[in-house]
């Protein structure tokens, strides 16, 4: 594969949420509105870039025994910059995604693109997959977000959207119905594919 | 009495108006993932009370006498992903070394658990909510039966599943999404017993 396939491939082929169902629990928990899910993008995919960048190039030195250990500590090392830098400039974003934070370590899609792609490629193509793979994950938080807002708030990016008569489906933004619309998504991707 | 009150409270909370899977998000990973057979829902779930438990109990402890007596707060992350990688492990061998029928019915599933964001996350709720060393082992205890709940009752479901008819695109992971969405409205009821 051509490096711009490996930066491209995340966007829709090998969505990390859609097809790989990887990192979950942050994508159905902070995606109440878009601007909490453009937040958690970011910062997973600085923390994916930076994990795959030192990795691809520790790899030679690592034991295979306790590479797992070693992948985590160089991920927790890049969550807590994530945490510190937020809670310092974007305090209130930082609030709204609460626990989701320091959570970002085990969320297994960053530990899984260490395992299955830095560990085995070379630092440009790491960092094109990084990008990529982070990239995706944001687009389908945004997408995900984007459909839970305009349902239950009908509001986009916090701007009203939906004419003054609309009546908010309040489930959309509680916990039922990340499920729900998770699921939907999932099915439609399925759909596509198969066509 | 009123500290028999107190852990009521605690234990409702935790198993039902906060449930870890459907209200907190967090374990969404072998939710899905080990939640095909009722066996197996069983197994994953004794596992995960039993390292959530003495996670809560061994993160309390480095939290309150090692962290921050020494002021290293900052490293809260990187310390409580290394422990617990290490009490995975530890309770691994020790299972294999004491018990090895236990060994078998679980061994499977505990490397599995080191990534699971619910253990990683009943340890920092334990420091955020400022409970005392009782209530955070108890909290570990009662937030690792809520999960085993949720996922033997979503065993159960799915095993019922296979025989149903489903569309095509929605079998396997996106009917799940749709039920585990259904179970979350339903888990919503509790949201009125608040203490």
């Amino acid at each position: 594969m051509t490096t711009m396939q490996e930066l491209t491939k995340g966007f829709f082929k090998d969505n990390p949420v859609f097809v790989m169902a990887l990192g979950l629990c942050p994508t159905l928990a902070v995606t109440t509105s878009v601007e909490n899910a453009v937040g958690m993008g970011m910062a997973s995919t600085f923390v994916l870039l930076c994990a795959n960048i030192i990795i691809s190039l520790i790899k030679g030195f690592i034991p295979a025994k306790i590479r797992i250990p070693c992948y985590i500590v160089v991920i927790a090392s890049f969550v807590t910059i994530v945490d510190m830098v937020m809670h310092a400039y974007l305090p209130e974003l930082h609030k709204n995604l609460g626990i989701f934070i320091p959570l970002i370590v085990v969320n297994c899609m960053i530990l899984g693109r260490a395992e299955a792609f830095a560990s085995k490629n070379n630092l440009i193509k790491s960092i094109a997959d990084g990008i990529g793979m982070g990239i995706g994950f944001t687009i389908a938080l945004v997408i995900i977000g984007s459909i839970r807002e305009i349902l239950g708030a009908g509001e986009f990016l916090g701007f009203s959207i939906a004419p003054a008569s609309y009546q908010p489906v309040l489930v959309a933004i509680l916990a039922p119905g990340a499920f729900i619309v998770m699921g939907v998504l999932m099915g439609i991707m399925n759909l596509i594919k198969k066509e | 009495m009123e500290l028999f009150g107190r852990i009521v409270a605690l234990a409702i909370a935790a198993i039902f108006v906060h449930n870890f899977v459907l209200a907190r998000f967090l374990g969404l990973c072998p939710y899905i993932g080990v939640s095909k057979k009722v066996d197996s829902a069983l197994g994953m779930g004794m596992a995960v009370i039993f390292v959530m438990t003495m996670a809560s109990t061994i993160t309390w402890i480095i939290q309150n006498y090692l962290l921050i007596p020494l002021e290293l707060q900052f490293l809260q992350t990187i310390a409580f992903i290394l422990t617990i990688a290490s009490l995975v492990q530890l309770v691994e061998m020790v299972i294999q070394k004491t018990a090895p029928a236990l060994y078998k019915a679980l061994g499977v599933f505990l490397p599995l658990i080191t990534t699971n964001c619910a253990v990683l996350g009943v340890a920092i709720l334990n420091i955020q909510s400022q409970y005392t060393f009782l209530e955070s082992i108890l909290h570990g205890l009662f937030a690792g039966i809520g999960f085993t709940l949720v996922l033997v009752l979503m065993g159960g479901i799915r095993e019922r599943l296979e025989t149903a008819e489903v569309p095509v695109s929605m079998k396997g992971m996106p009917i799940a999404m749709i039920v585990a969405g259904c179970m979350a409205m339903a888990f919503l009821g509790f949201a009125g017993l608040q203490f």
